[in-house]
């Protein structure tokens, strides 16, 4: 049996049947690992949540210190109007990162969850944010107090930022720690004011700065940038209560 | 120059002294990374931690172990024409099925290797095997080769990570080696060295490799290449 293996017609069969055969495979091994995975981003969502209220979880018992701990959530609209009928499984499964990367979303259409949380017999809201670094995504979670003005502690991570420069956002003695010395969304008035990230020191002791990282400068702005557009919309919730 | 020769040999046994050599050359004579100089890329990303490099020598035995087998398998089906597309979509797919499979079993070790693990498909040794090796020969020598040149990758990529997660976090696969002595943490609580951030940035994974090139050269004359 003498096939012309340099002719087209072979070449291009080749080209065909391999195709097939590799979508076929790569088709089923997605398919057949997607509920996993699924179930593991849920999870590390879960521990990004209570993260932020300082409750460590590993992936074996988040579910359970979930429920312990998150006892409502809902959803707000971008005028800080809560949205009729969403539960916290809703504001659980809302994916923010998705709704900020889709410009066919305009940003009065985007939806806000609220998580709210009991830690120590404590009431804790939990904000969850997204926003853009250096050169990928960065998110976090702001935990506000009872009163809906002082910030109790933030959580912040990143994709791809620089290790030991802009990813520091991640580290909590370089960066997430001054977030808990007193500072505050909203001003006496319950008027919004936004966190602005300093550079060089100078911060300490202002409710409404912290120290940006040296040589992070991009991801710090990035920082600010999503706290203020994202807390901007929860201060007009908490304030029309 | 596709058309392999058929050697008309006696059935050779499985670790016959030929098959022997080609796991042991790849570790020490002809290292993909010291030798060759291939895969550079690779160790320098991901050898921070040493938990990183060794997730991803298993991620890239999986890839050339098992991709030189397959395009061993059709080396006499594949023409010549598309062949360096044909190799590339058998590593893409096993890449890929690596990932999907890190995703679901090990989330937090994927998150850490994030796209490096893509980038597998990137690591010359790969497509280098493929084309320098698995298109001539049989699958079970190929196979050998596979496993020889990815542990002789592995062995520079833990090399690297111990000197890069000691002096860089002082840690060794996340357990606290060289620890602060205020905060009595770590197995030697030292006030003489601080971390060194140097060491988690790229650059010092490009000096260490260069320092065990030169290690290795210094023992091996016969690696000198002569000018």
């Amino acid at each position: 049996m003498a096939i012309n293996k340099e002719s087209n017609g072979y070449t291009i069969g080749f080209a065909i049947v391999l195709v097939v055969v590799v979508g076929t495979i790569l088709a089923a091994v997605s398919m057949g690992l997607k509920p996993i995975q699924q179930k593991n981003a849920a999870k590390k969502k879960r521990m990004d949540i209570l993260g932020a209220i300082k409750i460590e979880s590993t992936r074996q018992n988040v579910d359970d210190v979930f429920k312990k701990h998150i006892v409502d959530g809902y959803i707000i609209d971008a005028k800080g109007k809560k949205i009729e009928g969403k539960t916290l499984e809703d504001a659980e499964k809302l994916d923010i990162q998705k709704q900020f990367r889709n410009s066919g979303i305009s940003p009065e259409d985007r939806q806000y969850p609220l998580f709210i949380a009991e830690k120590e017999g404590q009431k804790l809201f939990i904000i969850p944010m997204v926003g853009k670094g250096l050169w990928g995504p960065i998110w976090g979670y702001v935990a506000v107090k009872e009163n809906m003005v002082d910030i109790q502690a933030a959580k912040f991570d990143h994709k791809t930022e620089t290790p030991g420069l802009g990813a520091e956002i991640k580290v909590y003695k370089s960066f997430q720690k001054q977030f808990e010395d007193n500072k505050k969304i909203s001003d006496d008035n319950g008027e919004f004011v936004k966190i602005t990230v300093t550079k060089g020191s100078g911060a300490s002791g202002n409710p409404h700065a912290v120290d940006g990282i040296t040589g992070g400068t991009i991801t710090s702005k990035g920082v600010e940038e999503m706290m203020e557009r994202t807390l901007k919309v929860y201060v007009s919730h908490f304030h029309a209560k | 120059m596709s058309e392999t020769v058929k050697t008309k040999a006696p059935k050779e046994p499985l670790f016959s002294k030929k098959n022997r050599k080609l796991v042991i050359d790849p570790l020490e004579d002809n290292n993909p990374v010291t030798v060759q100089v291939l895969g550079i890329c690779s160790a320098l990303a991901i050898t921070v931690q040493v938990e990183q490099a060794l997730v991803m020598t298993g991620s890239v035995l999986f890839v050339l172990a098992l991709g030189n087998v397959v395009i061993s398998l059709m080396r006499n089906l594949i023409p010549s024409r598309i062949r360096i597309i044909v190799q590339l979509v058998v590593v893409a797919s096993l890449v890929i099925i690596v990932n999907e499979v890190l995703k679901a079993f090990l989330p937090d070790m994927a998150e850490k290797l994030s796209v490096f693990v893509g980038l597998i498909i990137t690591n010359c040794i790969i497509m280098g095997r493929f084309e320098a090796f698995a298109m001539a020969q049989k699958p079970w020598p190929s196979f050998l080769d596979g496993i020889g040149n990815t542990l002789g990758y592995g062995i520079v990529l833990v090399l690297v990570s111990i000197v890069r997660e000691l002096f860089g976090s002082g840690t060794l696969m996340g357990f606290p080696i060289l620890g602060d002595k205020v905060e009595g943490t770590g197995l030697f609580a030292t006030d003489w060295y601080a971390n060194n951030n140097l060491m988690i940035l790229p650059p010092m994974a490009l000096i260490t490799v260069g320092i065990i090139i030169w290690v290795q050269r210094s023992r091996n004359k016969a690696l000198i290449e002569d000018h």
